[in-house]
């Protein structure tokens, strides 16, 4: 099995990479389709901001690209983001794979914003193996519900895991989750 | 509910792990993966790397031990030292590391701080401040990885903290320096003060020498979590112990 790591620019690349490295997985980190074609499954990761990343997606012809994917893609953190269909960060129209937009937590001294550390996932019943604490690192949130499979409560109670069809989002990073997001890195191979 | 994060610290000088004592005399504790790969394994939430060196020798941290760090452990780290410019970060960030942590460069540019912020977004950069009480108040020193260099900046603490957060900072990690490395508690009063005026994410860091410590600052503050390095070093208790204490605590502990 071999991965494509969709390069968008952000950082975080060589720690996805290493994180299936652990697992025995091989990857391929790429913005070009020619190398991302006909490979098992991919992720998008994502550090940066959204509209650093849909723009790179623009700059690479990778948008539509990314939407008629039928092997399972994994979006993390903005990579999640931008799957919905628009974005408050910098304004931004994103990939509408999921139906709702991407909103910034509400700061004040009680909640501090980003959410940077530990915390909780709740899923549905068929994915509860999975429910534990993972990192996140997030300014910004989702409250749409189409397609959610897990919950993290941080101000709001919100989707931090979405599937629709062979797209799955993840709030948290699952490559800085230790044993935790081992198990849910697995869980996505499972799925490829 | 966000748990409260147990962060030890690795100051990395010479590509080593050192630690002084109010930040002087320091004395080698290990090589650098031995050490984040201990910390890993017994469930720290975090690694810091400050290289103390490089912002008073004018040098920027090496990416290769980034590298190396990123490949054997699977747990969040932010790696400090000397950086100065977004290209910098984005070598040490492209290595791995989850965060950038900027001290004395943002002291003498504070528009790094947006730079960075814009680039990657607030949740990869970090300040740290070293900040000291002088005649009644909180003041802001840089340089601190040399006493020849240690320098106060006449910047109150309070403002800094500000300043900071308009700037676009994911996180403060304050460094109380009076209690770093005495192992006498965290600095709880200065702790609250700034605390009270971040929107943003602080960590405590300072003073931690007994388990008993760690339960202070995070009951007694809102500190996200508690940043230490000699207890850890000098293996005076393990973290998974630590942790094990502080959930019986009934704090929210991974």
């Amino acid at each position: 099995m071999i991965i494509g790591i969709i390069d968008c620019g952000g950082a975080n690349l060589n720690s996805i990479y290493y994180s299936f490295k652990r697992l025995g997985i091989n990857t391929v980190i790429s913005n070009s389709k020619n190398e991302l074609s006909g490979l098992d499954a991919y992720v998008l990761p994502g550090v940066g901001s959204a509209n650093a990343v849909m723009q790179c997606l623009k700059d690479k012809s990778l948008i539509d690209f990314i939407k008629n994917i039928t092997k399972p893609v994994l979006g993390i953190c903005i990579g999640m983001q931008i799957m919905y269909e628009y974005s408050e960060e910098g304004d931004t129209q994103c990939l509408g794979i999921i139906d709702g937009k991407i909103k910034k937590f509400k700061s004040d001294k009680s909640l501090t914003v980003p959410q940077m550390g530990w915390n909780k996932l709740l899923c549905n019943d068929d994915l509860k193996s999975l429910n534990g604490h993972y990192y996140y690192a997030n300014s910004f949130y989702t409250d749409s519900t189409d397609s959610a499979m897990g919950y993290t409560e941080y101000g709001v109670n919100y989707t931090s895991l979405v599937k629709k069809n062979n797209f799955i989002g993840c709030q948290f990073h699952p490559e800085k989750s230790s044993v935790s997001g081992e198990k849910f890195l697995q869980y996505f191979l499972t799925t490829a | 509910m966000l748990t409260r994060r147990i962060i030890p610290c690795l100051d990395v000088k010479d590509n080593s792990v050192v630690k002084g004592v109010r930040f002087r005399n320091h004395e080698i504790v290990g090589s650098i993966i031995d050490l984040a790969i201990k910390y890993n394994n017994e469930g720290a939430d975090e690694l810091v790397f400050y290289d103390i060196g490089a912002s008073t020798y004018d040098g920027v941290v090496s990416k290769e031990w980034v590298k190396a760090i990123a490949e054997k452990i699977n747990i969040p780290f932010c790696v400090a030292g000397g950086i100065k410019s977004v290209e910098q970060a984005k070598v040490i960030l492209n290595s791995g590391a989850d965060k950038v942590s900027v001290n004395s460069p943002a002291i003498e540019r504070p528009e790094l701080i947006h730079e960075l912020a814009n680039e990657f977004g607030s949740q990869c950069v970090v300040v740290g401040i070293d900040s000291l009480m002088i005649e009644d108040d909180y003041i802001v020193y840089s340089k601190t990885g040399d006493e020849n260099t240690a320098t106060n900046t006449s910047i109150k603490t309070i403002d800094w903290i500000e300043k900071v957060q308009e700037l676009g900072a994911g996180e403060i990690v304050l460094n109380c320096m009076d209690r770093d490395g005495v192992r006498d508690g965290y600095d709880i009063y200065q702790l609250n003060k700034m605390i009270s005026i971040s929107n943003i994410p602080v960590i405590a860091s300072g003073g931690a020498g007994s388990m008993k410590d760690f339960k202070n600052v995070l009951t007694q503050t809102n500190s996200s979590g508690a940043l230490a390095a000699s207890v850890f070093h000098k293996n005076l208790f393990n973290i998974n112990d630590l942790k094990i204490y502080l959930k019986k605590e009934s704090l929210n502990i991974r």
